[in-house]
């Protein structure tokens, strides 16, 4: 039965790491925008949602209402400015420039809100649970999968189906052949910007209400590592890739910790190097890396 | 001195070599005499430096220290992204590694400062291991998957309880006595690495290696279609990198004397590398040089301001990357048209004319702008 939970667990651990992944997948399959900032803007959606419960007195779980729309201004602007600049210059120069926006990020909410960790506290979901008989799983890890495989697929869905999400891999497909046929690239790229921020906005209040976080959770957890696995061992561009990615490193991980508690971590890299290896382009992608 | 071009022309993706299609005969030579100067400057620091720990506090020299391994690595990140166009964010791996190697051989009892060069060599092995199963991997993939191959290090690691397991381990075996001369024996060791790094550099840079390297620098595809080994250069510049982060992991240890596995594989010795080799120049042998120094000058002057430092460096890495993309050094260099190490092919139109009184060439313009362009990286 321990193994039924493990798996069970795991999935619901992918789902947070896919939601985290998101963001990732959406930067990296447009605009190959490794972004090294991306933990540390999910913790400052955090800080944020902290920010506005404080000043709001609203349950954290509707924080995002005001948190998503300034991240996703925020994505916009932020492309537009910083990582259009960059881009033109070459993958270095985005790797210089969001290695520089996390250390800004990382040490001005040290500065101004101190070292101390901090969490969303939502009352009785964290700890309630649905037991199944000997199972039980969390309310918390359930609603944080819902809006994982809610956010995924329907991100995958906008991208085939509506006009702008054609648009958006019409660009990043061939930025110049999407111009000729009138596609104005930078706000189209700031558009999936925008989008990707948002949902580092929603992986960062997951998150915060998860565990609690301090200003340097950003790049000390190994989430930003997991999510880049996710979104490698699912396929680059593939939102749903990314999901199945992020859910089978999760139960993988679970599986390692039935093992033995040391082996959780790095059942999960293991992994991730077999499928490197054997296969480079993701599970999911038909396209060759 | 204007018409020094930086790059071997040969790797042009141009349907005809830049020299064949220039007008006019042109007398292809390497830059010997203008290094000479920069030569004797470099042995004179060197022996300034090498005498340092006899003139100075030992707070200084071991700054120094700490000066020379970032140096190192930042050289090594240069090879490997500037030139080879390996971006890794997982060089951490051979550093704890390398840290690691000592501290195995201090165990042994056998001198830590024998473990420096076995640290290098260790490395390099298992940099050739590591290679296999990232040798056919790209750009992002390539660069996570270092980062993973970073963390499975750290995992193994600590699963050695007689290497300290995941709260670390102070290093044994260290000679007892002076601690002044101990101090001062580590300074000489970084600084005997460090220097063998940029010498060694400036040497495979001005080799066979080195063309190719430049080749792939300015265009991988089209050095690739020239017939250049590429793969090959790859696998060499990989071995190399892993070895030099080797080897500064065991000055790190020589220098703490203690290893704990959460420091040793930080992702932040990455972003330090990174930081001081772009912010410098990369693609330059000058520019992780001119980058280590702007690093520990900021260090210096905002310490005391606590976080204020880290958001400053995050500014400068910002700014620097936007304004001015070839770096530091990039923007020195255009300006004042000077090469500390002298790498490239220097082109000498063969019509007879003397260069111009500031220097220019009497050659035609066209073939002076395509020689300065090729110099640039895209």
């Amino acid at each position: 039965m321990s193994w039924v939970n493990a798996i069970i667990q795991g999935i619901l651990l992918g789902g947070l790491y896919a939601l985290f992944a998101c963001g990732l997948s959406l930067l990296f399959g447009v605009m190959k925008v490794i972004n090294l900032a991306h933990g540390d803007l999910a913790i400052l959606a955090g800080y944020l949602a902290v920010g506005v419960v404080a000043v709001t007195h609203l349950p954290a779980v509707w924080s995002f209402i005001v948190v998503v729309p300034l991240f996703a201004a925020l994505g916009y602007l932020a492309q537009r400015t910083l990582i259009q600049a960059s881009l033109s210059r070459g993958v270095l120069t985005t790797l210089l420039v969001t290695f520089g926006l996390s250390i800004v990020i990382e040490n001005a909410l040290q500065q101004f809100f101190s070292a101390n960790s901090r969490s969303l506290s939502i009352g009785s979901l964290v700890s309630d649970s649905l037991h199944l008989g000997s199972i039980s799983i969390a309310y918390l890890d359930l609603v944080i999968f819902a809006v994982a495989v809610v956010v995924l697929l329907g991100l995958q869905y906008f991208l085939s189906s509506s006009r702008p999400g054609r648009l958006i891999r019409a660009v990043a497909d061939d930025r110049e052949a999407a111009q000729l046929a009138g596609a104005d690239y930078r706000h189209i790229f700031g558009i999936a910007a925008s989008i990707a921020f948002a949902t580092v906005a929603l992986a960062g209040i997951a998150y915060g209400m998860y565990t609690s976080i301090d200003p340097t959770s950003g790049t000390t957890a190994l989430l930003l590592l997991f999510a880049f696995e996710a979104v490698v061992i699912g396929g680059l561009g593939s939102l749903w890739g990314t999901l199945v990615g992020g859910i089978l490193l999760g139960v993988v991980q679970q599986l390692g910790a039935q093992v033995g508690s040391s082996d959780q971590v790095l059942a999960g890299q293991l992994l991730f190097l077999v499928i490197l290896v054997i296969r480079p382009q993701g599970i999911t992608s038909r396209r060759t890396a | 001195m204007s018409s020094r071009a930086q790059s071997a022309p040969s790797p042009s993706p141009a349907p005809a070599p830049p020299a064949a299609a220039a007008p006019g005969p042109v007398r292809v030579t390497r830059s010997r005499r203008s290094a000479i100067l920069p030569a004797i400057g470099a042995v004179v620091i060197i022996a300034v430096l090498a005498y340092l720990p006899y003139a100075v506090h030992e707070g200084t020299t071991s700054l120094l220290v700490n000066f020379f391994i970032l140096l190192i690595l930042a050289s090594m990140w240069n090879l490997l992204a500037g030139y080879a166009g390996l971006v890794s964010v997982g060089q951490q791996a051979f550093i704890g590694l390398g840290s690691y190697s000592v501290l195995i051989v201090g165990l042994h009892r056998v001198s830590p400062f024998l473990g420096l060069p076995a640290a290098a060599v260790a490395c390099g092995a298992i940099g050739l291991v590591v290679w296999w199963l990232l040798s056919r991997l790209r750009s992002g993939y390539f660069a996570i998957a270092t980062w993973v191959i970073a963390s499975i290090a750290n995992l193994v690691i600590i699963r050695f309880p007689s290497l300290g397991g995941g709260t670390g381990e102070p290093l044994s075996g260290m000679p007892t006595g002076n601690p002044t001369l101990l101090n001062a024996e580590i300074y000489w060791a970084s600084l005997a690495v460090a220097v063998i790094v940029l010498v060694g550099l400036y040497a495979v840079l001005r080799g066979r290696l080195g063309l190719v390297l430049t080749a792939m620098r300015d265009d991988e595809t089209g050095a690739r279609s020239i017939g250049a080994r590429v793969t090959r250069a790859q696998l060499l510049v990989f071995v190399i990198a892993a070895g030099g982060c080797g080897a500064a992991g065991a000055l790190e240890l020589l220098s703490q004397p203690f290893v704990q596995p959460t420091a040793a594989f930080s992702v932040q010795w990455t972003a330090e590398m990174i930081f001081a080799c772009l912010i410098g120049g990369i693609g330059t042998i000058e520019g992780p040089i001119l980058g280590t120094i702007v690093f520990f000058a900021l260090q210096q002057w905002l310490a005391n301001y606590g976080t204020w430092y880290f958001i400053v460096l995050g500014i400068v890495a910002i700014g620097v990357a936007i304004w001015a993309p070839r770096g530091l050094w990039g923007l020195i260099s255009e300006r004042l048209n000077i090469r500390l190490f002298p790498v490239g092919y220097v082109l000498w139109p063969v019509s007879g004319a003397p260069a111009g009184p500031d220097g220019s060439p009497p050659g035609p313009p066209a073939l002076h702008q395509l020689l300065r362009r090729l110099g640039r990286r895209s």
